[in-house]
């Protein structure tokens, strides 16, 4: 089965389990006043949730087809083709985003954004430390001053144990 | 009309205010250039900035800015290497690239400016004679007749996906929906779908969910496939940038181009769905249609009406497709669902009361952007091969500050290292629908849209108890009906455009 077709049937399953919510467990805890309502919290879900089973259940059998087979171009990406890109890298900065984001505010801004933007080079290939980190720590240095000083939007420069 | 000018004119020219056209217009063109990052990567980058503004009015006339400076900037890669920087500016390469390889790149990026500047006038002109009509009619509009014009907009979005992909794009649409029911809403004030986690007791963050949807993606993809960011390659003689000058002949020649594209592009602009990309295209065809048997002979080999008129009619659908945004508070493409997103999270809902609540809003955004097309054309004409320099960044550093500044954006609009990881994760899901061909625009209109109309729904069904609004107002009902045929009628025509084919091919 074709990736756009596996997508299709995680939607489909989004669907019903939002749904569920919204037909059968949305509406206990509701005021008696509102169930007067011709409205209610679940409505629009409701109808969302039989749309998207409808439209997820089209894409998912196929029944609508592309007019015109195009020939995929040389910057198109090819999920087939995986194993013919630099997918390891880009699996490596989403790995470093997320670690990143976990070391932000322990680490303190500068010295996890230097950290990024160096190993983000390395994991890309750059090999020229010299000019690397201090491209990394200048830049590091010009942001953290731009948004905290110019925008005055609060980041932590330093690690927890500093501050 | 004339008062409203006056107001905008006070504000636009105020010296913060038209710092903030330079900057933007001066960022759009330098990011824009780089190929892989589109306007909506851009202004989604831009939006934490222009955010901390304070200012809505100097907020929409940066990222304005940006969008014409991306705009802009996606010309200058496309004359300069063949490789667009954005959708809308593909067209220009047809004919801007072989331009540059025969060393005419001087005369190519001056026609791509000249072009530009004029379709961007002409469409603010244009703009500011349409607005206020249609503001005027707006304000006869029900919360019926708002449910039935959203529904419209989202399926004249989905409608324009391409052929054999409505059901994609309408099931995005539905996503972006429902994503937007998560949290509380405006009319039912309880926590809905949150699953109990208090991070999403306020929804998903609008700046998260656009930077996941279109930032992160365009960089991995910059990573996975470097072709992507080096396609072409200027050689020797289209790298140099010398004679700028375009002859009297070669003026007249375009002029016409010029007029013609700089309406057509305007009015393909206002359709929602159909942007800068279409414009440019369509442009580009009906000129080829309209030249002379010689002068279609050149097109594709370095034309100058090929270069002018997908110039032109991006650059006039850009200024186009804020007209239902401020008119209606619709927006009419990924770009300026993202600036719609950017207004509401400054408190100003776009519609047709913006005019009378914040005209200083509405007409200082029309008159900046003649002045950011002034700017465009005369700051940006004698620093191009400066700026072009850009092109030259090595990826190993650029990628990795384009994803940090994918973070920051996000971490800045929540003050929340959470938010980086539902980026992250947004990001991974929404890399995966690029690769199986989903649009991903129809997903954040959606999102942005879910809430406004389900208040216009169930506002809707309160009045009238229920369904009725659809059968007891006309217009509701005509609205509808487009929206049905603007779904159904692509997937006809491409079923039957594909039993012609298979009829040709079994020799019928």
């Amino acid at each position: 089965m074709a990736l756009d077709r596996w997508i299709a049937l995680v939607f489909v399953g989004v669907c019903i389990v939002y749904g569920y919510a919204a037909f059968f467990t949305m509406d206990q805890g509701l005021p008696p006043f509102m169930q007067r309502n011709p409205v209610w919290p679940s409505t629009f879900p409701k109808i969302l949730s039989v749309a998207g089973v409808i439209c997820g259940m089209i894409v998912l059998l196929g029944l609508e087809k592309s007019a015109v087979e195009k020939e995929p171009s040389a910057t198109d990406i090819n999920y087939r083709r995986l194993g013919d890109y630099n997918t390891w890298s880009a699996v490596g900065l989403l790995a470093l985003m997320v670690v990143y984001a976990l070391a932000l505010r322990p680490i303190g801004f500068i010295a996890s954004t230097i950290l990024f933007l160096s190993l983000g080079g390395v994991i890309l290939g750059e090999r020229k430390f010299h000019i690397l980190i201090p491209v990394a720590a200048v830049a590091t240095f010009i942001i953290w001053y731009l948004v905290q000083e110019v925008l005055g939007i609060f980041l932590r420069p330093w690690p927890f144990f500093l501050a | 009309m004339l008062e409203g000018l006056m107001i905008g004119l006070q504000t636009a020219i105020n010296p913060f205010n038209l710092g903030m056209v330079v900057f933007g217009c001066v960022i759009g063109t330098f990011i824009g250039m780089l190929p892989g990052l589109g306007p909506m990567s851009i202004i989604a980058i831009m939006i934490p900035i222009a955010i901390t503004l304070g200012d809505p009015t100097a907020a929409l006339i940066l990222l304005s800015g940006v969008y014409y400076g991306a705009i802009f900037g996606g010309s200058t890669s496309s004359i300069l290497l063949n490789a667009p920087g954005v959708a809308g500016t593909v067209a220009t390469a047809f004919d801007g690239y072989p331009m540059a390889q025969k060393g005419q790149a001087g005369k190519a990026l001056t026609i791509a400016a000249v072009s530009s500047f004029a379709g961007g006038t002409i469409g603010a002109i244009l703009l500011m004679i349409f607005a206020p009509a249609l503001s005027s009619v707006a304000l006869l509009f029900h919360s019926a007749e708002y449910f039935a014009l959203m529904v419209v907009g989202l399926s004249a979005i989905a409608a324009f996906a391409g052929s054999g992909q409505v059901g994609k794009a309408v099931m995005m649409t539905l996503l972006g929906l429902i994503m937007a029911t998560v949290g509380e809403g405006a009319l039912f004030p309880a926590p809905r779908f949150t699953g109990g986690i208090m991070e999403l007791q306020s929804g998903f963050g609008f700046i998260t969910l656009a930077m996941a949807m279109f930032a992160l993606p365009e960089a991995m993809f910059l990573v996975m496939n470097p072709a992507r960011s080096s396609q072409g390659g200027a050689d020797d003689k289209s790298g140099k940038i010398e004679n700028m000058r375009i002859t009297r002949s070669e003026a007249r020649a375009i002029a016409p181009v010029v007029g013609r594209q700089s309406i057509q592009g305007f009015f393909i602009g206002v359709l929602p769905g159909a942007g800068a990309t279409i414009a440019s295209f369509l442009g580009y065809a009906v000129e080829r249609n309209l030249a002379t048997k010689e002068e279609q002979a050149d097109f594709g080999k370095g034309s100058i009406k090929g270069l002018a008129a997908p110039e032109t009619a991006n650059n006039a659908a850009c200024t186009g497709s804020f007209v239902p945004l401020l008119t209606l508070g619709i927006p009419g493409s990924g770009t300026t669902a993202i600036l719609l997103g950017a207004l509401l999270a400054l408190n100003v809902t776009p519609g047709p009361r913006l005019m009378v609540d914040d005209p200083q809003v509405f007409w200082a955004v029309i008159i900046s952007m003649y002045i950011g097309n002034l700017v465009l054309l005369f700051l940006n004409l004698p620093l191009i091969p400066y700026i072009a320099k850009v092109l030259s960044i090595p990826r190993n550093y650029l990628i990795p500050f384009i994803l940090f500044f994918t973070l920051m954006g996000a971490y800045i609009g929540q003050n929340n290292a959470t938010e980086l990881l539902i980026l992250v994760a947004f990001g991974v899901i929404a890399t995966i629908l690029r690769f199986a061909d989903y649009p991903l625009a129809p997903l954040l209109i959606g999102f942005i849209l879910g809430t406004m109309l389900e208040d216009n729904f169930s506002r809707s069904m309160q009045l009238y108890q229920g369904l009725g609004f659809i059968l007891e107002r006309p217009m509701t009902m005509g609205l509808l009906a487009l929206a049905a045929i603007l779904v159904v009628l692509p997937t006809y025509r491409a079923a039957r455009s594909r039993n012609r084919a298979k009829g040709v091919a079994d020799g019928d």
